[in-house]
């Protein structure tokens, strides 16, 4: 779909988790959700929070065909994903879509690895599908705090192998994501979005084993469309924009 | 049929309605959303002799109703912009007017030089109140002799209109506009943004990277308003009023403040489309109000 401003209605607001909200929805005006891509973004005006004067960027979670659904995975931040969390079911969300560049696939790769950690998994789950979608089973690491802070299991069983780690052991393997024992195995791409540390210590380890590796950047963001210069990211090209040359990069390209 | 046509110098705009410099990229970031032919102009991004790099990450941070930014002009130079950009510009009926700004003196000539040896551009927007730069920028724009510098030297080097931008950020705006009415200029545009800070107190550190950044959005709209009635009434070239416009309401609050055309900025982030709905709106309020012709509203407050 071309870049637009749309009205979308929330269909379903899901409460996963004190902190997250999992909104389905759908454009009002019936336009088809065809061609977004895994690791593009959209720009959510968050009219109800008198706190919150731009837009925010939030992840595209999933899309739907069969129902014209398009997902959000949001946690609470600050006011502005608070207000969004609270968008009761049948209210209309404007949005801004679809923005930013794509996570690179190919079927040649047969060994991945994606990588979530807390919000991170949000893009994740497109991404995990897509590459089912052209015969790559990927396997997806998730870390978390603990136990009841692990979202959308169930979809991402579907899509691939699951491996989990927590902060605290209650789940999966105890301690942080690169303590995985999934690193043990060779793998031809990681691909990775999570809070700053983490997303920097998979690249560390993408360099020690030489392995490919893109992770999707959180810079903030006002206008989310190239226009601002605001979210830059200091690259080996110098300052570019999240927004539009990312939200996925390259190591490679990355100073960190 | 009302006429929404103004005049800034030689320069004739179709309606009172540009963009601001800085926020809406080189217009092409827009195209999706709206048909930039319909917009009077657009102003676009601050271009500098020499690519720059603009200042690290964090740049920019919220604030009740509106943002701080510190990009400290990032772009990538007079020469890009004359090969790369403005043969892209060409495909539209719009006016494009370029915001110039430099260092010294000597950087604004010869970015306006170049300009008007190598493109058809009609117009350009004097930056001379950036607060986001060490050297030159707003210090130009902060006292009449540096202000009358710039704008003399400008107007020699550009044949086409020259439009001064202000900052907000002196004790008499007024001043600053006469000395670039002395010196030539066509045309003052006012607001630049209002020198702010804002500090993390969890985390006990300044939000952006240069410590302070320019403040921008509805909320500097009052005090952009009260700026644009002071200056049109000091000086008796056009004035183009900016800051805080987030809809044609506010549009026409500057224009009966005494603005001839206004500027759209911080808005074109929350509707990339409102620009558009602006000239609308304007359209609209001359017919309902019984207006034949925008220029008779310039100013024109009920006392
Ligand atoms: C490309 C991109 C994709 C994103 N995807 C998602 C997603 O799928 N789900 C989700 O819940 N969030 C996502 N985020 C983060 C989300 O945009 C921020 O959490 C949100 O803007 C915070 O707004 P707020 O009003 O709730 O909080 P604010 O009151 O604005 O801020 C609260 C706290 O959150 C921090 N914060 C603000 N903006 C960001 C940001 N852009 N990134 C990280 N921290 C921030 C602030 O530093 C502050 O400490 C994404 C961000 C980007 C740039
Ligand atoms: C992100 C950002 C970048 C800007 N860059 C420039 C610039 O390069 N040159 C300039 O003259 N003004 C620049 N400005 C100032 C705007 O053009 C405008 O004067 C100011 O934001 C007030 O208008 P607004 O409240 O409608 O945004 C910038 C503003 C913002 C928010
Ligand atoms: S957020 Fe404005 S350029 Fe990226």
């Amino acid at each position: 779909m071309k870049k637009c401003i749309k009205d979308f209605k929330v269909v379903e607001n899901q409460r996963l988790h004190p902190l997250y909200s999992l909104l389905r929805l759908t454009p009002v005006d019936g336009t088809k959700l065809d061609g977004v891509k895994p690791g593009q973004f959209v720009q959510v005006a968050i009219d109800k929070s008198k706190n919150t004067y731009l837009r925010r960027p939030i992840s595209i979670n999933n899309v739907i065909e069969e129902t014209n659904e398009l997902w959000l995975l949001v946690r609470k931040a600050g006011d502005g994903t608070a207000s969004l969390m609270e968008t009761p079911e049948g209210e209309i969300v404007n949005l801004i879509l679809p923005l930013g560049n794509e996570f690179n696939v190919t079927d040649k790769n047969k060994r991945v690895l994606l990588i979530g950690g807390g919000v991170g998994v949000a893009p994740m789950l497109l991404l995990g599908k897509k590459l089912k979608s052209m015969g790559v089973t990927p396997d997806i690491l998730i870390g978390a705090r603990s136990k009841n802070d692990l979202l959308e299991l169930d979809a991402f069983r579907e899509i691939g192998n699951l491996h989990i780690s927590t902060d605290d052991g209650s789940a999966g393997e105890h301690g942080v994501v690169t303590m995985h024992s999934v690193f043990m195995s060779q793998w031809d791409k990681f691909y990775c979005c999570g809070p700053s540390p983490m997303m920097k210590a998979v690249a560390a380890k993408a360099r020690e084993t030489g392995t490919d590796c893109e992770v999707s950047l959180e810079n903030m963001m006002a206008c989310g469309l190239g226009a601002c210069l605001c979210c830059v990211e200091k690259t080996v090209k110098g300052n570019v924009c999240v927004c539009t040359e990312g939200p996925v990069f390259n190591i490679n390209d990355l100073t960190w | 049929m009302v006429n929404l046509e103004v005049s800034i110098g030689n320069l004739k705009l179709k309606n009172p309605v540009l963009t601001a410099s800085g926020t809406f990229g080189y217009g092409t970031e827009f195209s999706d959303f709206i048909d930039l032919d319909r917009l009077g102009g657009y102003i676009v991004k601050g271009t500098t002799l020499e690519p720059r790099q603009g200042n690290p990450y964090p740049r920019m941070v919220e604030t009740p109703s509106g943002m701080l930014n510190a990009v400290g002009l990032q772009n990538k130079g007079v020469d890009y912009f004359i090969e790369h950009i403005y043969p892209t510009l060409s495909a539209f009926k719009s006016v494009p007017v370029v915001n110039v700004s430099g260092a010294k003196v000597e950087d604004y000539v010869r970015v306006c030089e170049k300009l008007a040896a190598e493109t058809d551009i009609k117009a350009v927007e004097i930056n001379i109140s950036c607060p986001n730069v060490k050297q030159g920028g707003m210090a130009f724009g902060t006292t009449t002799h540096g202000a009358s510098q710039v704008t003399k030297a400008v107007r020699a080097a550009f044949p086409g209109t020259v439009i001064v931008k202000l900052s907000p950020n002196v004790t008499d705006i007024t001043e600053i506009a006469k000395a670039a009415e002395s010196e030539g200029a066509d045309a003052v545009s006012l607001i630049n943004t209002l020198m702010g800070m804002a500090i993390d107190v969890e985390k006990r550190k300044p939000c952006l990277s240069t410590i302070t950044g320019g403040l921008s959005g509805a909320a500097v709209r009052p005090v952009a308003v009260r700026m644009v009635w002071q200056t049109a009434k000091a000086v008796s070239i056009p004035v183009i009023g900016l800051g805080g416009i987030m809809n044609g309401r506010d549009a026409l609050e500057f224009i009966l403040a005494g603005a001839t055309a206004i500027e759209v900025g911080t808005a074109n982030f929350i509707d990339p489309a409102v620009t558009v709905k602006i000239v609308d709106y304007i359209s609209e309020y001359c017919q309902r109000h019984g207006v034949a012709d925008v220029n008779e509203l310039i100013g024109a407050i009920n006392r």
